[in-house]
């Protein structure tokens, strides 16, 4: 199905199940311990062999020599697998470094070596075992030094001007120039990357945490070098990912090699203390805002730079990207610049750019909003706009980001914020802070099969995955919605190659494009079933597990009477995108505490608004929106991968280095959602909210701290020591 | 982790007699920090003597005051332990600021004590290590050092420990009790137990070989306000940064230690004595000779606004 | 020795060392376990733990955790391994009433424990109370934590009944009060980065009778 012109009136629109705050179809089997995650798989060809994998010492640099000797005469060692015996190994097309180093190497903890053994433990003492001689070469691990002679990025990353930005920044009465820093950060899902990977000759099946079935399947084969059809990636329940799971990684290769070489199943799980540097990681910036405005707040002039580092030949953190959008203004700029950095290969981690990018501008809009003696939400309002405003002939295709603003400070009592530092209980001084949240939608491509049992079962089959998102159920209802029929009576199998090719979970288009791509594939279905039972032509009406045509009516059962009925449709998206600027909007607003003699910050209270299209089931959708919030109080208060620039490596590379918020952290959270249907989007009329959620959050957190202490920080995560000495005389 | 045999030790002083001929060979208790450590083989024993069969798992009154505590007290026990509540109230906040529920139950309290530290280079084994490997170097000097230590350290390792129960012991005047392969005991003070790191930081107390720790005894109790203060980025279940433990009277006299700033639990007898005069003045006396790194100075105002933070709260 | 593969039942291990006794006769638990067979193989000991209701023996290399005992040799995949080293929770089980990291614990310290792991509270049909408030306020999203989360709120329920006290308790001298600030502080030693806190504070408030 082409969707190339805006939705009408269709079956989803009756609401009946889609939209419905449903808990979890897989829910039980969750809370039981019964869903399998890929280190879980029973049903193997034959009794698995232990790999654990080996790290680079260094960070960049060259194997003069490694003696896998001692390791391979280890008790139960099976195999060793190098550089020196794994055969011929490619890069995958989504990969910046090779997932298997040697003889060069390029970064630290980049993986050398798997050891398998009959046991995890057998193979995790003869993995201590391997010497490695290395030859250290010199390389660049420091942001600030590198950026100094930084390029601008290319492609679509290139650097945007409208107006004259220079000219109108200069003739602002009002102006911010600030500088900005956010941190590298980890991903930290709790399930490690694992994979089991299992060889029946040629042909090579691997259970694993993955996002993207599709890419991490062609990756494999590619990396791998051997025909795609031959390589089959299951992933029925991945445990998080937050973008770190949406590429091949080194568990997937490191199971295939050992497995091969072992000639049996070979099980793999990265160590946690490896996961910080041998994975993803979402790059450090350091971000210029230059906001110019008229003393009544209008914006006159926008401009944004953000620098980061990556391995050679990877890509910017794309930190600018909300400012190209998100306030009107005539004159504006943004620039991203690349500079070559020798750690962990970054790459996307839940709302790429956004997320840093607007911990930087939703303080400057703070900050604006202080010089100027304006309300912050008050500039926002006066600020917005329903175009695009570097191409104003394109409208948003719905756009209530205003009405977020306005009504979360009503629900949120945001009139009762006082100017900074003056609300105080005993030791705690209180503040407030808002931010606007913003994250595109995207759509992607999205395919299903539908089969009709004769006992009037649908069973729904894609590569979708359920990374935590709810896609098990929203998958269900949007089935039983098309279908007519009740939840119970929809079966769905995600997470194996071997059905359609979907949009996978990434970059929040997981939900709307893998519905909308079952929408099209129920589509089908429902003709299939009308012109099996003859009945047509004329309207066709599914409910209460029937199918209606003019005052013919039939169980839609009673069609596969004769056999199962199977479809396939996929969704392929037109050009409503250009056409119409599609993303999604909300407003943050956070209540925070800061201990006046430690500096110590808590949030007290926290509340979303969010319009978001359709929400095809809030209780989900609720729940990707506070655990994005809860992540944006982690990037706002503690999450900080340590960079040794001498070594060059993240040092606090484990869950007891690396903080992330604890319950103890996170107060009970409100989120709103309000009413809309993007009718531009897709036939679901839904976009994503997992990202949003998180947008905006940390600045929010950060104006809060602001109010409550009169001290700026602009260097994340804010903590306490860097407002320490500012907060006043304790005796 | 490398292979090691495993034995549950018979008695107290078999286990010590083991430990001290049987090479390679450690104690293992709760084993929360013990295990850890091997699976990433910085700690590397090839035999194991399984001390938890040995009772040591009660607190009892002693003569003319004073609990003796059990080196197998868990964590929880001792800090829900009525008389410990009512009597040594900071050690009851020492012991729940630490850790995590499910840690404190297995945790014991000669184990606590045994901790080591948390420094990042010393869990990293790529790194040069003075105190996991000696005379590798220290790679935490000149590197990340954010939670590492301001004084008491050395130019061989800057290394914290990360107790919070020792802390609030160490304002207690505890001694720590143990038998030796001989049968011998005594009662070491808790102020010479852990001993600074120098040129041989792996050696990090005053323990001999196979000497195992039998209890803690906690003198008469004090009196005063108990207060345990712990400073962390995130609200629970992370390591301190600065923390103090005080123990105040009304006359506004009492004792005061700090961690999370030196290789062991950081009191100053001549600090105690500045108490009435207020946290500055305790800090300087405190922190005299302190050689804080670049990212960790600022546990210097931390350690004297938390010590500010605590005499408030001791005076309310 | 290790236990043969496949989906085998906690009956079919007993059986399995059952089969295998001349071999581990020698082996009775707290055993110095010498190296059989391979002069170099690692040590072993027997230990028997009673998992869920159920008597098992397992042959287990000395390194075994308990932790590794579940998942790999009982073939219980309920409890997750997320760390490895006692920073996430996500590995929680209750041992003789007591929620603790089997991560960090050897399984050979278990002779005659009583282990209940997530599968041993309940049943997807027949749900342990807190299981059922998990699914209903939707306390967890991938669900990798989730078995750790639960296993460690029914256990923080009793703590609390138990005057056990917390870093939040007011009073230490006094019983801690049933409230989601204590709560919230008992159950920090089990991270979710998913971020599902607000909802599980929701179902533990739920179970515990108090408002959330």
């Amino acid at each position: 199905m082409k969707f190339d012109t805006p939705a009408g009136t269709n079956p989803i629109d009756r609401m009946k199940v889609v939209g419905q705050p449903t808990t979890r179809i897989d829910g039980p089997l969750k809370v039981g311990g019964h869903a399998p995650y890929a280190y879980e798989h029973q049903e193997l060809p034959g009794k698995p062999a232990y790999g654990y994998v080996v790290g680079s010492a260094v960070a960049k640099g060259t194997i003069r020599s490694m003696d896998t000797s001692r390791a391979e005469r280890a008790p139960g060692v099976v195999a060793v697998v190098t550089h020196r015996n794994a055969g011929k190994i490619a890069k995958g097309n989504f990969n910046t470094a090779m997932l298997l180093g040697g003889p060069k190497i390029q970064h630290y903890h980049q993986a050398i070596a798997v050891v398998v053994a009959e046991t995890f433990e057998q193979a995790r003492s003869a993995a201590a075992l391997i010497d490695v001689d290395y030859a250290r070469d010199r390389g660049a691990f420091d942001l600030a030094a590198a950026k100094v002679d930084a390029p601008d990025a290319t492609g679509s990353d290139a650097p945007t001007a409208v107006g004259d930005f220079a000219g109108a920044f200069a003739a602002a009465p009002v102006q911010i120039d600030q500088t900005y820093t956010t941190p590298d950060q980890s991903h930290a899902m709790m399930e490690p990357h694992a994979t089991i990977a299992a060889w029946e000759g040629d042909k090579l099946t691997v259970w694993s945490a993955n996002q993207m079935v599709a890419w991490g399947a062609g990756d494999l084969a590619r990396t791998l070098q051997i025909p795609p059809e031959n390589v089959r990636l299951i992933s029925p329940y991945v445990g998080g990912g937050f973008g770190g799971k949406l590429f091949l990684r080194s568990d997937v290769i490191m199971a295939s090699l050992g497995a091969k070489a072992a000639k049996r199943p070979v099980k793999v799980a990265l160590p946690r203390p490896f996961m910080g540097n041998n994975t993803t990681h979402r790059p450090a910036t350091i971000q210029r805002i230059r906001l110019g405005a008229t003393q009544d707040g209008t914006l006159t002039a926008i401009g944004h730079e953000s620098w980061s580092g990556d391995l050679e030949g990877g890509g910017p953190e794309s930190a600018t990207q909300q400012t190209k959008l998100l306030y009107a203004g005539a004159n504006r700029m943004t620039a991203l610049r690349l500079a070559v950095l020798d750690l962990p290969e970054g790459n996307a981690m839940r709302a790429p750019g956004e997320a840093p990018g607007l911990m930087a501008l939703e303080m400057a809009v703070d900050e604006l909003a202080e010089k100027l003696g304006m309300d912050p939400v008050k500039l926002r309002v006066i600020n917005d706009t329903q175009v695009d405003p570097e191409k104003p002939e394109r409208p948003f295709s719905q756009r209530n980001l205003v009405r977020c603003l306005e009504e979360g400070a009503e629900r949120f009592g945001w009139a009762r914020r006082k100017a900074p530092g003056q609300v105080q209980e005993g030791r705690w001084l209180i503040g407030m802070g808002v931010a606007a949240a913003f994250r595109n939608n995207l759509n992607m491509k999205s395919g299903a099969r539908v089969r009709l049992s004769p006992s009037g079962q649908v069973t729904v089959e894609t590569d979708m995955t359920d990374i935590g998102t709810g896609t098990y159920t929203i998958m269900a209802q949007t089935a039983a919605e098309m279908m007519g029929v009740p939840l119970a009576k929809v079966t769905v199998k995600l997470g194996d190659s071997s059905f359609p090719v979907s949009a996978g979970s990434g970059g929040q288009w997981g939900a709307n494009s893998s519905t909308a791509g079952l929408y099209a594939a129920c589509v089908k279905l429902r003709e299939a079933i009308v012109a099996k039972l003859g009945f047509g032509p004329g309207e066709a009406t599914f409910e209460n597990g029937q199918v209606h045509v003019g005052n013919r009516v039939a169980d839609i059962a009673s069609a596969a009477k004769g056999g199962e009925i199977v479809v396939e449709d996929s969704i392929e998206f037109g050009d409503l995108g250009k056409k119409f600027q599609q993303s999604t909007f909300g407003a943050h607003f956070v209540e925070v505490a800061v201990d006046r003699y430690t500096g110590e910050a808590r949030v007290r209270r926290m509340l979303a608004v969010c319009a978001a299209g359709r929400i095809l089931n809030p209780t989900a959708a609720r729940s990707q929106v506070i655990g994005a919030m809860t992540m944006g109080v982690g990037g706002a208060l503690m999450e900080e991968l340590a960079v040794d620039k001498r070594f060059g490596f993240f040092v606090n590379h484990d869950l007891a280095g690396y903080e992330v918020p604890v319950h103890a952290d996170i107060p009970h959270q409100e989120v709103v959602f309000l009413d809309e249907a993007d009718d531009k989007v897709s036939p679901m009329k839904a976009k994503g909210v997992g990202e949003l959620g998180l947008c905006g959050v940390g600045a929010a957190v950060a104006n809060a701290i602001y109010n409550a202490t009169g001290v700026r920080v602009r260097d994340y995560p804010i903590t306490l020591d860097k407002h320490l000495d500012k907060l006043g005389e304790v005796v | 982790m490398r292979p090691f045999t495993y034995e549950r030790a018979k008695s107290a002083q078999d286990a010590a007699v083991k430990a001290a001929t049987t090479p390679g060979a450690r104690f293992i208790a709760g084993g929360t920090n013990l295990l850890d450590l091997m699976k990433l083989e910085i700690e590397t024993p090839t035999h194991l003597i399984d001390v938890n069969g040995l009772g040591m798992d009660r607190i009892e009154p002693i003569d003319g005051g004073g609990l003796r505590i059990g080196a197998l007290v868990r964590n929880t026990d001792l800090a829900a332990d009525a008389r410990v509540r009512k009597d040594y109230g900071v050690l009851t906040r020492a012991l729940v600021a630490g850790a995590s529920g499910q840690l404190r139950n297995k945790a014991t309290t000669a184990g606590n004590l045994l901790q080591r530290t948390r420094c990042p280079y010393f869990y990293d084994v790529n790194m040069p290590c003075n105190k996991r490997k000696p005379g590798s170097g220290c790679a935490a000097i000149g590197g990340f050092s954010r939670q590492l230590g301001v004084i008491g350290t050395s130019d061989a390792c800057i290394a914290t420990h990360p107790s919070d129960m020792a802390v609030a012991m160490r304002v207690l005047d505890a001694s720590v009790e143990t038998i030796r392969p001989d049968g011998t005991t005594r009662a070491i003070p808790i102020a010479d137990f852990h001993t600074l790191p120098g040129q041989t930081p792996h050696v990090e107390t005053a323990l001999e070989k196979g000497e195992m720790i039998i209890s803690v005894a906690l003198p008469k109790p004090r009196g005063g306000t108990h207060i345990y203060r712990k400073v962390r980025d995130r609200a629970s279940y992370a390591f301190a940064l600065v923390s103090v433990a005080a123990v105040i009277g009304k006359d506004g006299k009492g004792a005061v230690a700090l961690g999370g700033v030196a290789p062991k639990p950081w009191r100053v007898e001549g600090a105690d004595a500045l108490l009435p005069n207020g946290s500055k003045a305790v800090a300087d006396r405190l922190f005299a000779g302190a050689a804080p790194r670049e990212d960790n100075a600022f546990k210097l105002t931390l350690a004297q606004r938390t010590i500010a933070a605590v005499l408030a709260e001791a005076k309310a | 020795m290790t236990e043969g593969y496949g989906a085998i039942s906690r009956r079919d291990v007993l059986k399995t060392s059952a089969a295998g006794a001349a071999i581990a006769g020698s082996l009775g638990p707290g055993n110095v376990a010498m190296a059989q067979g391979q002069a170099d193989a690692p040590p072993h000991a027997a230990v028997t733990l009673k998992v869920n209701g159920e008597s098992t023996r397992l042959e287990l290399d000395t390194r075994t955790t308990l932790l590794d005992a579940l998942r790999e040799h009982v073939k219980l995949t309920g409890t997750k391994k997320g760390c490895d080293h006692g920073q996430c929770g996500a590995c929680t089980v209750i041992v003789n009433g007591r929620r603790i990291n089997s991560c960090l614990t050897l399984a050979v310290m278990h002779e005659g424990d009583e282990v209940t792991t997530i599968e041993g509270l309940g049943s997807p049909d027949n749900l342990h109370p807190m299981q059922a408030a998990f699914v209903e306020h939707d306390g967890y999203q991938c669900g990798y934590c989730t078995p750790g989360q639960i296993c460690s709120a029914v256990a923080v329920l009793e703590e609390i009944r138990a005057g056990v006290p917390s870093h939040v308790t007011a009073d230490v001298s006094k019983p801690s009060p049933m409230t989601t600030t204590e709560m919230r502080e008992r159950m920090s030693g089990n991270i979710c980065r998913c971020g599902a806190y607000s909802n599980i504070a929701e179902a533990m408030a739920q179970v515990a009778g108090v408002k959330a």
